[in-house]
């Protein structure tokens, strides 16, 4: 039984490409056959995160206007047996794209991968609409901020109203809330929406915090997902979302200020 | 699947409204030979125009005649040239009592859209005001949804977010926080009521008298359950 995910937000640089690449790396990790479609036709930037920006041949728009087929677009991910990539075109814009090509391409995949993870576009037009008309559950990916807090709240809205199973009466798409670039200590000077806050404002359940964390530029600047830097506090709260998805009980790290040890103290630790 | 009963099943059906362009032929009259023969005259003229055109009957215009008017009979003059009559045009109780006969629908005369046709409209038209049951909203109202309840009270038992507007002609009850817009009474009823559990308002209206999150905001009882109600012009926010 596939799935289809839609990664979405509302709001762009809340860090949508980031999570689709992590949580589509931690779902094939799992050993689950995984797709990540890029859907931002005209700002191409998934390929960059993965790591595979040399590897584009064919992409999404010549697959749905029947210039390759799709086992020709597919990228296959070096590092992972179960993972592809489906790039966006960048020579394009939003219009390439239409819902009979676009349902086309996804029920097809669907039919190879467990799941199929849509990167949608910011925005509420026809690229972001086309990313989560088809899906079966959304990550909204939010920051603790209340200009993107009332962006997701608008997608949220669409998520139940201008979908096909919204349309068709059918169960509601499942949601959740990732926020990501989350900063305790900021939270704690009352800079910050906490945890509690968005959670309060949205209803919807959390599915991650992901703290603000170096690691997530470094990773994104080498084309490697976030996730596989098991290391960082990033690469591990992906690694917890991923499994809440998957239907795991996890609790949340990552949510209080870190006390520093005397040594850090001392010499001063990273932040 | 298919043991769900079918008030379960997604609707198969759509109720749509629409503006044809339909013609009409409206009979100045009553002549069915001088008809056929002057239709059959059109119809050589226009035979792609003829073949199975929708008409309107219009009978209204008619000039009185001593026969009565046959209008199965016109019918028949009309279908023999390729026309197909869909609706009967006319307020003559008789006529209307043939077209009843006859399965065909009746609109009503040009010119008088506003005033019921014959006794029969007159009897269904509802007199007394039945209850219309209140609108009821269980999923959080998101920023940028809008909810109308036309002519009825708007119950919602979640939140209703910043950005997101309630309108009701009756009462607005929200069971969860309220954050958005609310605005009861909108067709002009001062008695309207707004009641909430906890008031984040961006605005709050009864009858187009309104306060803005500005003011709401320094009143003692936001953020707590209040109703508000319209007093002599001036919205009275008081504590549940």
């Amino acid at each position: 039984m596939s799935k289809i995910l839609v990664v979405t937000s509302g709001k762009g640089g809340v860090g949508k490409t980031t999570t689709s690449a992590a949580i589509g790396t931690g779902l094939a990790l799992r050993g689950h056959r995984t797709v990540i479609v890029d859907f931002d036709v005209g700002l191409r930037n998934l390929d960059l995160i993965m790591g595979c920006e040399r590897r584009v041949v064919y992409d999404f728009v010549n697959v749905i206007n029947g210039d390759a087929t799709l086992n020709q677009a597919l990228i296959k991910d070096k590092r992972l047996e179960n993972l592809y990539i489906l790039a966006a075109s960048q020579t394009r814009d939003k219009d390439a794209l239409t819902l009979e090509g676009v349902e086309k391409v996804l029920t097809e995949l669907a039919e190879q991968f467990e799941f199929v993870i849509c990167d949608s576009p910011a925005g509420i037009e026809k690229g972001a609409h086309l990313a989560m008309y088809l899906a079966d559950a959304a990550i909204v990916v939010t920051n603790p901020e209340v200009s993107s807090v009332r962006d997701s709240d608008r997608m949220l809205g669409l998520l139940s109203s201008k979908s096909k199973r919204a349309e068709e009466g059918r169960e509601p798409i499942s949601e959740h809330l990732l926020l990501t670039r989350y900063s305790p200590e900021r939270v704690a000077r009352g800079e910050m929406l906490s945890v509690e806050d968005v959670e309060e404002i949205l209803s919807i359940q959390m599915i991650g915090v992901i703290p603000e964390s170096q690691a997530v530029l470094k990773a994104s600047n080498q084309g490697i997902p976030v996730i596989l830097d098991d290391e960082s506090d990033a690469g591990q709260a992906y690694s917890d979302a991923v499994d809440r998805l998957l239907g795991k009980e996890v609790p949340h790290r990552f949510l209080d200020v870190q006390k520093k040890g005397f040594l850090q103290r001392m010499f001063g630790g990273k932040e | 699947m298919n043991h769900l009963d079918p008030l379960e099943k997604a609707p198969v059906f759509q109720l749509k409204g629409s503006m044809l362009a339909l013609t009409i032929l409206e009979l100045s009259a009553n002549d069915p030979e001088c008809l056929d023969a002057q239709l059959a005259e059109k119809a050589e003229q226009a035979p792609q125009f003829f073949h199975d055109a929708p008409i309107i009957l219009a009978l209204d215009k008619c000039a009185p005649s001593a026969e009565p008017l046959d209008i199965a009979r016109i019918l028949a003059v009309c279908r023999k040239h390729g026309l197909q009559p869909l609706a009967l045009r006319s307020e003559d109780p008789e006529q209307l009592a043939q077209a009843k006969l006859l399965d065909l629908a009746v609109m009503p005369p040009s010119g008088a859209r506003e005033r019921p046709i014959g006794a029969t409209a007159a009897v269904e038209a509802p007199a007394e005001p039945s209850v219309i049951p209140a609108k009821i909203i269980t999923q959080p109202v998101r920023s940028g949804q809008q909810i109308y309840a036309k002519n009825t009270d708007l119950i919602v038992m979640a939140a209703v977010s910043a950005g997101a507007e309630l309108l009701a002609d009756g009462n607005i009850h929200v069971y969860g926080p309220l954050r958005g817009r609310a605005l009861a009474g909108i067709n002009g009823n001062t008695d309207a009521r707004i009641f909430c559990q906890q008031l984040g308002a961006e605005m709050l209206s009864i009858a187009g008298q309104y306060k803005l999150a500005e003011d709401l905001r320094r009143d003692p009882l936001w953020g707590k359950a209040t109703q508000t109600c319209l007093n002599d012009q001036h919205l009275d926010i008081s504590a549940l």
